[in-house]
C-alpha cells in the first residue's frame, strides 16, 4: 500500500475544506486536500442563497462567474397565503446573491491550489489511522487504490455526512429533530419574481420551509426541507414538494432540469470541534444556521479560522486539542450566539400552528423592518407576541 | 438494507443521519456495515424513499 506524508490532510473539497487548505498552505504548511467526488461542487446539494456581507470577511472578491442572480429582497409567505415582501435595495441594503455553487466551490478550491495545497480528486477517506490512541492520518481510496495519508493534523470537512470526525472518535451524530431532509428541483420556464428569495412556512413543509431562489431567466431553485421527526410518509420531502408545485400556478408547468437531495443540521453546532490532531469545520461540525439552513458562510469562516490556527500550531509543532483551542474560540465568538438563538427559535417555530404563523406574518407585514434577517423578524415577534419568544427573549 | 438505486439521489442524507455511522456512500453505491441496528432512521428521512429493510 502506498503511503504519503504531509503536515495537514483536509478531508472534503467543499467551501470549508478549501478555505482550511488555503489558509494552512498560505501559512507555509504542506497540505493535501482529498475530495471523493469527480468534480468539485457537483452534484449540487444547495439552494445557493447567500447574503453579501461575509465575502469580504473571508477575503473573497465577488466574481460574476459564480453569481447567478442578485437579490433585492425577500418574500415570506404564510400558510394561508399572506405575503410579506421587502425590497431591501430601496433601503440601501447590500442584499444577497444566488450563487452558481459548482463554480463558486471550484473558485475556492482553485485558490487553495494556488496557495500551494495539493488537491486530490476522486480520493475518498475511508477511515482514521489511529496508533497508540493517537490520530496520525487517514485511510483513503484514490481512484480505486487503497492508500494511507499520514499527517500531523486532520481537518474533517466532509459536510453533512460527517464521517471523518466520527471515525476519529468525535461523535457528531444528530438528534432526529435537529436535522432536516431536503429535496430541490432546479426549474426553468417558471414565472417567479426574478430578484426575490421566497420562503413559504407552515404545514406546506412540516418543521422546515419551501424555498424559491431565482436563478435568472425564468429559472429558480425550488426546494423543501422537512424536520426529521416530522417525516411520516416515506419520501416526505418529495411528496410535499410535488404537492406544492402542483398547487402553484407559477410552477406547475415548469421544467425540472435537475433534482438534488441533501441533509442539513438544525442544531447549535457541536460541543467539541477539536480533538488531538483533529479539527472539524463547516457542516461536518454542524455549523448550519438552524432557522435558515444557510451554511456556506459558516463553513467558509470556520475553514479560514482553522487554516490560520493550524499555521500557528505548526510554529510549535503542537496540534493537540489544547493547541487547537484558538479555533474553537474564533468560530464560537463569531457564530455561536446566533446559532443558539436560532436553534431555540427553530425549536419553538416547529411547534406553531398554521394559524399562529399566519398571525406572525401579518405582524411582520405591519412592521417597518428594513432588512430581512432572523434577528429583525424575532424582534417584531417579541413586540407583538412576547410569549412565543419568552424562552430565549434575552437573546433578542 | 435494500436500496432502490433508480430512486437514490446519492445525496448522503442517510449517511449523515445514521447515528451508528453505519452507511458509506462510495461511487454512487451505498455500503452498510455491521453496526446497523435496524433503527429505520435512514428509511424515514430519505427524501425519495429509496431505502427499506431487506425482506420488507
Ligand atoms: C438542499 C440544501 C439547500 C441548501 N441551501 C443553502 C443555501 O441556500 N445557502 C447556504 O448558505 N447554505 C445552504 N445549504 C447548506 C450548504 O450547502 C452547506 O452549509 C455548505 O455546503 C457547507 O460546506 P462544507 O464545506 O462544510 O461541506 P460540503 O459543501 O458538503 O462539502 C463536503 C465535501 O466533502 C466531500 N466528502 C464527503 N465525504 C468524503 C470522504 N469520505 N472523503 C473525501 N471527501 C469527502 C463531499 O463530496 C463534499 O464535496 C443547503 C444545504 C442543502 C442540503
Ligand atoms: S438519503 Fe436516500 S437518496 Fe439520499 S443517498 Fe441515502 S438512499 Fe440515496
Ligand atoms: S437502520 Fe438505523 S442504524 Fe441502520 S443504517 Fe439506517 S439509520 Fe443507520
Amino acid at each position: 500500500m502506498q503511503s504519503f506524508e504531509c503536515d495537514i490532510v483536509v478531508v472534503g473539497g467543499g467551501p470549508g475544506g478549501s478555505m482550511a487548505a488555503k489558509y494552512a498552505a498560505l501559512g507555509g504548511l504542506d497540505v493535501i486536500l482529498i475530495e471523493k467526488r469527480a468534480e468539485i461542487g457537483a452534484p449540487l446539494r444547495c439552494a445557493e442563497g447567500v447574503s453579501k456581507k461575509w465575502l469580504e470577511e473571508i477575503g473573497v472578491e465577488p466574481d460574476p462567474a459564480w453569481i447567478s442572480a442578485e437579490m433585492d429582497g425577500a418574500i415570506i409567505v404564510s400558510p394561508s397565503g399572506h405575503t410579506f415582501k421587502l425590497d431591501e435595495s430601496h433601503a440601501g441594503n447590500e442584499v444577497g446573491y444566488v450563487l452558481e455553487r459548482h463554480l463558486f466551490d471550484k473558485a475556492l478550491t482553485e485558490q487553495a491550489g494556488k496557495a500551494g495545497a495539493k488537491i486530490w480528486m476522486r480520493t475518498a477517506a475511508t477511515g482514521a489511522i489511529i496508533e497508540d490512541g493517537k490520530l496520525v492520518g487517514v485511510h483513503a481510496n484514490r481512484m480505486g487504490e487503497e492508500i494511507e495519508i499520514r499527517a500531523k493534523c486532520v481537518v474533517a470537512a466532509d459536510g453533512f455526512e460527517s464521517q471523518m470526525a466520527r471515525w476519529a472518535g468525535l461523535d457528531t451524530s444528530l438528534e432526529l429533530k435537529d436535522l432536516d431532509t431536503c429535496i430541490q428541483y432546479r426549474m426553468a420556464n417558471i414565472d417567479v419574481e426574478p430578484n426575490y428569495c421566497e420562503f413559504v412556512i407552515g404545514s406546506a413543509a412540516p418543521g422546515g420551509y419551501v424555498w424559491i431562489f431565482p436563478k435568472g431567466d425564468r429559472k429558480a431553485n425550488v426546494g423543501i426541507g422537512i424536520q426529521g421527526t416530522k417525516c411520516k410518509l416515506g419520501a416526505d420531502p418529495k411528496v410535499y414538494l410535488d404537492k406544492f408545485i402542483e398547487n402553484d400556478p407559477r410552477l406547475k408547468d415548469g421544467t425540472v432540469l435537475e433534482i438534488v437531495g441533501g441533509g442539513v443540521s438544525t442544531c447549535p453546532g457541536m460541543e467539541e470541534t477539536t480533538a488531538d490532531n483533529l479539527v472539524v469545520v463547516g457542516d461536518a461540525a454542524r455549523m448550519i444556521d438552524p432557522i435558515t439552513g444557510g451554511g456556506i458562510c459558516h463553513a467558509c469562516r470556520a475553514g479560514m479560522y482553522a487554516g490560520k490556527v493550524l499555521a500557528e500550531c505548526a510554529k510549535s509543532d503542537d496540534f493537540s486539542k489544547d493547541a487547537l483551542q484558538p479555533y474553537e474560540e474564533m468560530w464560537r465568538d463569531r457564530m455561536e450566539d446566533k446559532l443558539w438563538r436560532n436553534w431555540m427559535a427553530k425549536e419553538k417555530f416547529a411547534t406553531l400552528s398554521d394559524e399562529v404563523l399566519d398571525n406572525l406574518v401579518l405582524a411582520i407585514k405591519d412592521s417597518d423592518i428594513k432588512e430581512v434577517n432572523v434577528y429583525n423578524l424575532l424582534k417584531v415577534i417579541k413586540d407583538k407576541y412576547p410569549e412565543i419568544v419568552d424562552e430565549f427573549e434575552s437573546m433578542i | 438494507m435494500k436500496v432502490v438505486y433508480e430512486k437514490c439521489l446519492h445525496c448522503g442524507c442517510c449517511v449523515g443521519s445514521c447515528k451508528q455511522n453505519a452507511i458509506y456512500l462510495n461511487d454512487y453505491v451505498l455500503e452498510f456495515n455491521d453496526s446497523c441496528n435496524k433503527c429505520r432512521r435512514c428509511i424515514k428521512i430519505c427524501p425519495v424513499g429509496a431505502l427499506s429493510l431487506e425482506g420488507e
